[in-house]
């Protein structure tokens, strides 16, 4: 009897996943292995249906894998690609490093504190995303707020805006609260008895830190750093606003082939080689989450 | 102990509290602790002797719990001394005492196998690694546990989960094991077998042990000694048998055990007998009470015998059963002597079948012997 139930329970987000994933992913990977052409849509071949089954294997037989050769051929994919990666796996680190002290000293509160603090976090999505990347690019451009905020106190200005360093501070800004929520509920679920236990049996704070607290905070360290290194890496805003023509990342990419080059197949392999390799990571976790379950 | 009558029966060799010149393990001393407006722990002196098992029995929020995290040092007290060995230990924090504490929820640290939970307090005293190895072993003989060393917490049972955590607290040979509650977890029969099992331990290591429960049982049959706690003060210090047939007030004798009441003025109180004047009738008690004020004479149901044919004597009531219970080895009676004033009496089921059986609205008649009552002033 239970069996069915789930079954029907699975349908609704399997549907959801048909319509919205699953048959978009197919009209890209179909678009990956078609060739542009000068038409519109720009790309070729099409399936001539007045042809019947002889156009659909007519079409079929014009799919390639050519685009994916151009882009091992053109470094600036790979680069771009690497670049990517770095800028995720970097920003991912930063804001480990800065959303793990934010969640830990949240879930030490006092609990009304705590639910504050957690509203707190979250509340800069009230605002849009794109209003906050503006206000960034008015706080960091050369005459803007920082530099008027230093020059007013005597120190030097900087001026990163159109950097790397700006593109990565973007990030960090952006992806904060993906990195916090997922650490503070593991840090919150904590037993607090757990921590004593430690400094019962002759631990100092800090060492029941280290030996307790952080192990069992490492699930959440890896949701938190994956919920945020994967759309990191196909961000397209903030390097776009924030970033200077040498920051190269797949988001960009992705965009000047579409709607610059008007290379559809080529900006669909890019998304697509993007995606096959964030699957990797994703699996991964899956596999580790499993092995706990276990 | 000789010159008065033994109480509860049993002959006790361990008592060094008897003796004035036994120095205490643990001293509290005047200890206060207050969160907030609550008086958790308030001005308790208290010591406990090597090899001693001591409880902490009272109600849920009675400060006892606090005031073993007094000693294992999770809380500061707020006046008053705490002492081990001698030595004020209110400056050391928790993980510099030769104090470990068993978790009521057994604070198992998930992450770690069974062994490496109970070597972990043996790493931090920087015990070699052949050493702790033995150790553990040890340690998983002595809890039965053998070969399960590599399992993880939670692919343990209940009752194996609470013997790894009683096994991580005793690995570090602490100079007294605190317990919190330790068997509020486990089903009734495990509970029971676990008690002895601990008795067992605490004589086998030569340790003290000091346990927080709120069940009486468990308190009475572990314990040498027992501190019966209300709102934050120590009402009583005694053997298990001394609260029972000796309560100090009618708070102890109403929370250990069931009792009957009896609430008078002294007529009398001359030869260690007392003569109480109640509603229900005249009420002998051995004892002393202050003449001419109010006192209460405490007797326990299975003092109070129950007849069916009327009876002479001191002490004797008529009336009829109200209700009763039948458990097996006892049976326990409600007695209505007079309208809406109950009295409980409970006769051991000595034999399998009885001639003249009682049952609701029979009339009795109850007595009980003045030896088997106690006076209460307060």
């Amino acid at each position: 009897m239970r069996r069915p139930r789930t079954g029907l329970a699975a349908i609704l987000p399997g549907l959801w996943l048909a319509i919205f994933f699953a048959f978009p992913f197919l009209l890209v990977a179909r678009l990956s292995a078609s060739d542009s052409a000068l038409s519109i849509p720009p790309y070729a071949p099409r399936i001539d249906w007045s042809q019947g089954v002889a156009g659909v294997r007519a079409f079929l037989a014009a799919l390639d894998g050519e685009t994916y050769v151009r882009l091992t051929q053109d470094s600036l994919y790979l680069d771009a690609y690497l670049s990517s990666l770095r800028l995720a796996g970097l920003a991912a680190g930063v804001l480990l490093l800065i959303g793990y002290p934010i969640a830990y000293g949240i879930a030490r509160c006092p609990p009304r504190l705590r639910q504050a603090l957690v509203m707190a976090v979250i509340l800069p999505f009230w605002t849009s995303f794109l209003i906050r990347i503006y206000a960034w690019v008015a706080i960091l451009k050369p005459a803007g707020v920082l530099n008027a905020a230093l020059g007013a106190v005597g120190l030097p200005t900087v001026d990163i805006l159109n950097t790397e360093a700006a593109v990565l501070l973007g990030l960090v800004y952006a992806y904060l609260p993906f990195m916090v929520l997922p650490l503070y509920a593991v840090l919150d679920r904590q037993d607090e008895s757990l921590i004593e236990a430690a400094q019962d049996l002759g631990c100092t704070p800090l060492q029941a830190f280290w030996r307790v607290t952080f192990p069992l905070s490492l699930r959440g360290a890896a949701a938190g750093a994956l919920l945020c290194f994967i759309p990191m890496a196909g961000e397209f805003v903030i390097p776009d606003l924030m970033g200077g023509s040498e920051t190269l990342m797949l988001g960009r990419v992705i965009w000047t082939e579409f709607f610059a080059n008007r290379d559809w197949p080529a900006a669909s392999a890019v998304a697509i080689v993007l995606l096959a390799t964030l699957v990797v990571p994703i699996l991964l976790f899956e596999r580790e989450q499993a092995k706990v379950a276990r | 102990m000789s010159g008065r009558p033994n109480i509860g029966g049993i002959r006790e060799t361990f008592a060094p509290w008897a003796d004035p010149a036994a120095a205490p393990l643990v001293r509290f001393d005047g200890v206060s602790k207050a969160f907030g407006d609550t008086r958790a722990v308030n001005d308790v002196s208290l010591s406990i002797y090597e090899r001693e098992f001591f409880a902490l029995l009272g109600p849920s929020g009675c400060g006892k719990t606090t005031l073993m995290r007094l000693l294992a040092g999770f809380e500061q007290p707020d006046a008053g001394r705490v002492m081990l060995g001698g030595r004020d230990i209110a400056a050391d924090p928790p993980h510099q005492r030769p104090v470990h504490m068993m978790f009521q929820s057994y604070a198992l640290f998930p992450h770690l196998s069974v062994a490496q939970n109970i070597a972990f307090g043996l790493k931090r005293q920087g015990v070699a690694k052949a050493e702790t190895a033995a150790r553990v072993e040890e340690m998983l003989a002595l809890v039965r546990l053998e070969g399960l060393g590599r399992r993880r917490p939670d692919q343990l049972s209940g009752g194996q989960r609470q013997r790894v955590a009683l096994a991580r607290a005793l690995a570090p040979r602490p100079k007294i094991l605190l317990l919190d509650e330790p068997m509020a977890a486990l089903d009734k029969k495990l509970r029971e077998e676990t008690r002895f099992e601990l008795m067992n331990l605490q004589q086998a290591l030569g340790l003290t042990f000091m346990i927080v429960t709120h069940d009486q049982d468990e308190a009475m049959v572990v314990a040498d000694r027992i501190a019966v706690m209300r709102e934050g003060r120590i009402v009583q210090v005694g053997r298990p048998a001394e609260v029972y047939e000796a309560p100090a007030d009618r708070y102890v004798a109403g929370f250990i055990g069931d009792v009957n009441l009896f609430e008078g003025r002294v007529a009398t109180s001359e030869g260690g007998r007392v003569r109480l004047l109640s509603e229900d009738g005249p009420i002998e008690a051995e004892g002393a009470g202050p003449v001419g004020e109010t006192a209460w004479v405490a007797v326990r149901p299975e003092k109070v015998a129950v007849h069916s044919e009327p009876q002479l004597g001191d002490n004797v009531l008529a009336g009829t059963i109200l209700d009763y219970g039948y458990l097996g080895d006892w049976t326990t009676y409600l007695v209505e002597i007079a309208p809406g004033r109950t009295i409980r009496a409970a006769r051991a089921n000595a034999t399998r079948t009885v001639a003249r059986p009682l049952g609701c609205g029979d009339a009795v008649w109850l007595s009980f012997e003045p030896a088997s009552a106690v006076v209460l002033t307060r």
